[in-house]
């Protein structure tokens, strides 16, 4: 009956009949999905993925977890040059911003593929949508969001009664509390995260941040910025000379009662590490009020990608509803959906709604206003900038 | 014998070409790259690496003396020399953070610190405690090098002589023995000294990151999203190289210099001197680090929740072990290693072999060793593009050929001494009964062989197990093994799954020993003259 209706439905659309070849020519490959994998609740997450693939579509997932999504970038750009333009190591990336951009821009991605996905009528693709823009860079069709991500503090409520209300407040609270706080290494993106949300809530004018830096308006936006940081780190854990690689190493300093505030990139990892053992059963989430930057993670396809077909399905099945539902749930992921409600049918609503509640899981409510990203090349310059001011 | 020599130049020596070669041509036109924190990484190298070699030695001197006289004291060298630096990295970092065992075990009743002091330990921009790790690994092979050269001598001899001219034994073996020792020593220091210069994984888990050393400033030159910095990545490849042969130029400068002073100083004779010897405090607080880092592992891979300052977890259980995906790299760890000591052991018993037959000695043993002078980290990316220029592409071969070049040495070293030492009636005997070369091989010479034949296997898969940069690039992040995930989960959040995989790590070559000790005692169960040879 399914395959009857299917066979109809491809019949009369030629964008889903050239769906069917796709999952035709998907069948039996193995995808190798280059994704972060620092995490490992969204690594079982994937291996779920995988599972539902594996019986719907005969397509597998190989996680090649990464603890830099630039070693992907690196390594398609290395089968570029090498002359390799067919059955690369790299058939799918998890990938945001400056890594996006610089894929982009040198012509490493297989696309525009994305308004072929037929799962793709769940999301909002109208011009100036948020899945419509990474970074303020166009996505144009050459990936697929997957995940939301929104910046948040957490903080062990048990220890902390009171966190910095903004970002302002950040460094008369460090001298109040000395060693007690640190970021990531702003090579890393979560520390050039933290850095760039305190450029937003400091620049002069946030306006001119969606455009490329340049010199002049660098200098005059940064100038804040580099004030507040130079009241800040001297307070910082360490004494502000040493930095965790990474949100999850920092997360460890935070479960250790090394440092009393941590900060993340999407709003459901603190309730899932609580319930992973990992922190205390004492943290909460904080937004600054004034609101957090936020904005979609995304799955692109290497120009010489080996598995393409594959690599295509996979982006299709993380934006089906029971899947995006079920990655919401704290229980499994906890990670936001990227779907949009009006589009969504009944039982793709009912699925939403039956996802369990967490006493440290914020609703979409309490998470206040979204500030929007710079333009990459800020993030790239804040992070070159801090590395020549701040190393030895 | 000249196929043979053909063959160990394709398998061995082509691939240190490829790799040097195309390091060169990426640096080739390079300017100096400007990269904050450079300066200070070159430091941190010199001081950890050249720190880490020189301490090693040190230590090993009074240890090696105090294990020649203790057999049965010696069977705790072995679990150092097997467990990779990433498990030990591991283990230590957990033991000493300002958070880790350590301060857990005596706080809050000894040190009232209810939340972790604001000590500097793991990651100390010194370096300090990275040379601490080195150290727990590269001085029991010092040490274990320094006993087997002394089995050369007449030890036992020349102490009581060096005694009965009113010498204290520690003085005995300073003076009198060690000296005679050290030329064995010179090209396993070497080797320790390049090795400590480009140390990566232990350097990821215990160094500073803030800036970190040279070799790890390279590997995130070599994967970091911005293309321009590829030559640059080259170039301070080639610059560790350089640093490298002029640590060896130094040493080298620094012995002749040393052996002036000191044969005036052995000239005067002068008895007497401390009666404190240092080496049992080195050994128990050697073993008590390792025992501690082995332990730590274990705990965090068994904890339901562990928060600071608990002595011990609130719970036991094995859902990490029930959950965490640990078959597949497990699997994938002895697989390749199973693979690569296979053809180390072949390539190993050709060349000796064909050295029989000829009656000549193969002269490559400089090529052979060449991989392990190399700091690694720039020859492994020249390799992983050379191959895929070859049409390699990156993945399990891949992974196999690059350790192949790091674990054949060991192999051909630890069965060339044995295979010589075998004694020549047995085979000529066997000949004379008629017996060709092909059946004196098969039934005369590997039987006899067959314990250091799973000694060599043993060090092998030791040596594969422990490598990191030779997987994580040849294999481009797709092959999976127990090194490469146990350092990636050191950077996430659930420090139960990265002690996992770093028990796990630590215990497959340990098992690999053990099982090397009994093979030939179960094969010769009812030998009773052949066990001795094991």
């Amino acid at each position: 009956m399914r395959l009857l209706l299917a066979a109809l439905i491809c019949a009369a659309s030629p964008a889903l009949a050239d769906w069917s070849e796709t999952l035709a020519a998907a069948r039996g490959q193995t995808v190798y999905w280059h994704a972060w994998g620092g995490d490992p609740r969204t690594n079982a997450f994937i291996e779920r993925v995988s599972d539902r693939a594996e019986a719907a579509y005969g397509v597998r997932i190989e996680q090649v977890k990464l603890t830099d999504t630039a070693e992907a970038v690196a390594r398609v750009r290395a089968e570029k040059s090498a002359g390799q333009s067919e059955g690369g190591a790299v058939d799918l990336i998890w990938i945001n911003g400056p890594n996006f951009l610089a894929m982009k821009d040198e012509g490493l991605l297989h696309g525009p593929f994305v308004a072929d996905l037929p799962n793709a009528a769940y999301l909002d693709l109208s011009e100036g949508a948020p899945a419509t823009r990474d970074f303020t860079v166009p996505v144009e069709g050459l990936e697929a969001p997957w995940r939301l991500a929104k910046f948040v503090f957490a903080y062990d409520a048990g220890r902390l009664p009171v966190m910095p209300r903004d970002m302002v407040d950040f460094p008369e609270w460090a001298a109040e509390h000395p060693g007690r706080m640190t970021h990531p290494n702003p090579a890393n993106f979560m520390g050039a995260t933290f850095l760039k949300q305190a450029l937003v809530s400091l620049a002069p004018d946030p306006a001119v941040l969606a455009l490329p830096a340049t010199d002049e308006t660098y200098a005059a936006q940064v100038a804040p910025l580099w004030a507040w940081y130079d009241a800040l780190r001297p307070n910082l854990w360490r004494a502000g000379r040493a930095f965790p690689e990474n949100e999850s190493v920092q997360a460890q300093l935070l479960a250790d009662g090394e440092i009393d505030i941590a900060m993340f990139f999407d709003p459901g990892a603190p309730a899932a590490l609580v319930a992973q053992g990992v922190l205390p059963e004492t943290v909460r989430v904080s937004v600054p009020e004034a609101g957090s930057l936020g904005n979609i993670s995304f799955v692109a396809i290497p120009f010489n990608a080996a598995h393409r077909e594959g690599a295509e399905v996979i982006a299709n099945l993380l934006l089906a509803p029971e899947v995006q539902a079920e990655m919401q749930n704290v229980e499994v992921l906890g990670a936001y959906s990227v779907l949009d409600p009006a589009r969504l049918d009944a039982p793709a609503r009912a699925a939403f709604a039956a996802i369990p509640q967490a006493p440290n899981l914020p609703g979409l409510d309490e998470l206040g206003p979204t500030l929007p990203e710079p333009h990459p090349s800020w993030m790239t310059r804040l992070a070159e900038d801090w590395a020549r001011r701040m190393t030895p | 014998m000249v196929l043979v020599a053909a063959l160990m130049l394709v398998l061995i020596g082509l691939p240190v070409l490829a790799g040097l070669g195309v390091m060169l041509a990426q640096a080739w036109g390079q300017g100096w790259p400007d990269l904050p924190g450079l300066a200070v990484g070159l430091r941190l190298t010199l001081v950890t690496g050249v720190g880490a070699t020189l301490l090693s030695l040190a230590v090993s001197i009074p240890l090696a003396r105090w294990l020649w006289a203790r057999g049965a004291a010696r069977g705790w060298l072995a679990p150092f020399l097997a467990v990779p630096h990433a498990a030990l990295g591991l283990g230590l970092a957990f033991l000493l953070a300002p958070s880790g065992w350590l301060v857990r075990l005596l706080s809050p009743w000894a040190t009232g610190w209810n939340l972790p002091p604001q000590l500097v330990t793991v990651g100390d921009p010194w370096g300090v405690t990275l040379i601490l790790g080195l150290l727990l690994k590269e001085a029991p092979f010092l040490i274990l090098v320094t006993l087997v050269a002394a089995a050369n001598l007449p030890v036992a001899r020349i102490m009581a002589e060096g005694r009965s001219l009113g010498y204290r034994p520690g003085q005995v073996w300073l003076r009198l023995i060690w000296p005679q020792l050290y030329p064995s020593l010179r090209l396993p220091l070497f080797i320790v000294l390049a090795f400590s210069l480009s140390v990566v994984d232990m350097a990821l888990l215990l160094g500073p990151s803030h800036p970190p050393t040279l070799a790890v400033q390279i590997l995130r030159l070599f994967t970091a999203p911005d293309p321009a910095l590829q030559g640059p990545a080259a170039m301070l490849s080639l610059l560790l190289l350089g640093v490298m042969a002029g640590a060896i130029g130094l040493w080298i400068g620094a012995e002749r210099v040393l052996a002036a002073l000191a044969r005036r100083w052995l000239r005067r004779g002068v008895r007497g001197g401390w009666r404190l010897d240092a080496a049992p405090v080195l050994a128990v607080s050697g073993v008590a680090l390792g025992a501690g880092a082995a332990g730590v592992l274990l705990l965090w891979s068994l904890a339901t929740r562990w928060h600071f300052p608990a002595a011990l977890p609130e719970g036991l259980s094995m859902a990490a072990w029930r959950a965490a995906r640990w078959v597949a790299p497990a699997a994938e760890t002895l697989l390749i290693g199973a693979a690569v000591i296979l053809v180390a052991l072949l390539l190993a018993l050709i060349w000796l072999e064909a050295e029989d037959r000829s009656g000549r000695r193969l002269r490559l043993g400089a090529f052979i060793v060449l991989p392990l002078l190399v700091p690694q980290i720039g020859f492994l990316q020249g390799l992983a593009a050379g191959f895929l220029h070859l049409g390699l592409p990156p993945g399990r071969i891949a992974v196999i050929w690059a350790e192949l070049l790091f674990v054949f040495p060991y192999v051909l070293l630890a069965l060339a001494g044995p295979w010589r030492a075998l004694d020549p009636q047995q085979v000529i005997a066997a000949a004379s009964l008629g017996a060709g070369p092909w059946r004196r091989l098969w039934r005369i010479k590997l039987p006899l062989l067959a314990g250091p034949l799973a000694t060599a296997a043993a060090i092998g898969f030791a040596v594969s197990a422990a490598q990191f940069l030779a997987v994580l690039l040849p294999g481009a992040g797709r092959v999976q093994v127990l090194a490469t995930e146990a350092v990636a989960l050191a950077s996430g959040a659930d420090r139960r799954l990265s002690a996992l995989h770093g028990l796990l790590l630590a215990a497959l070559p340990l098992i690999g020993y053990a099982a090397a000790l009994w093979l030939p005692l179960w094969l010769w169960r009812d030998r009773a003259a052949m066990k001795g040879s094991a």
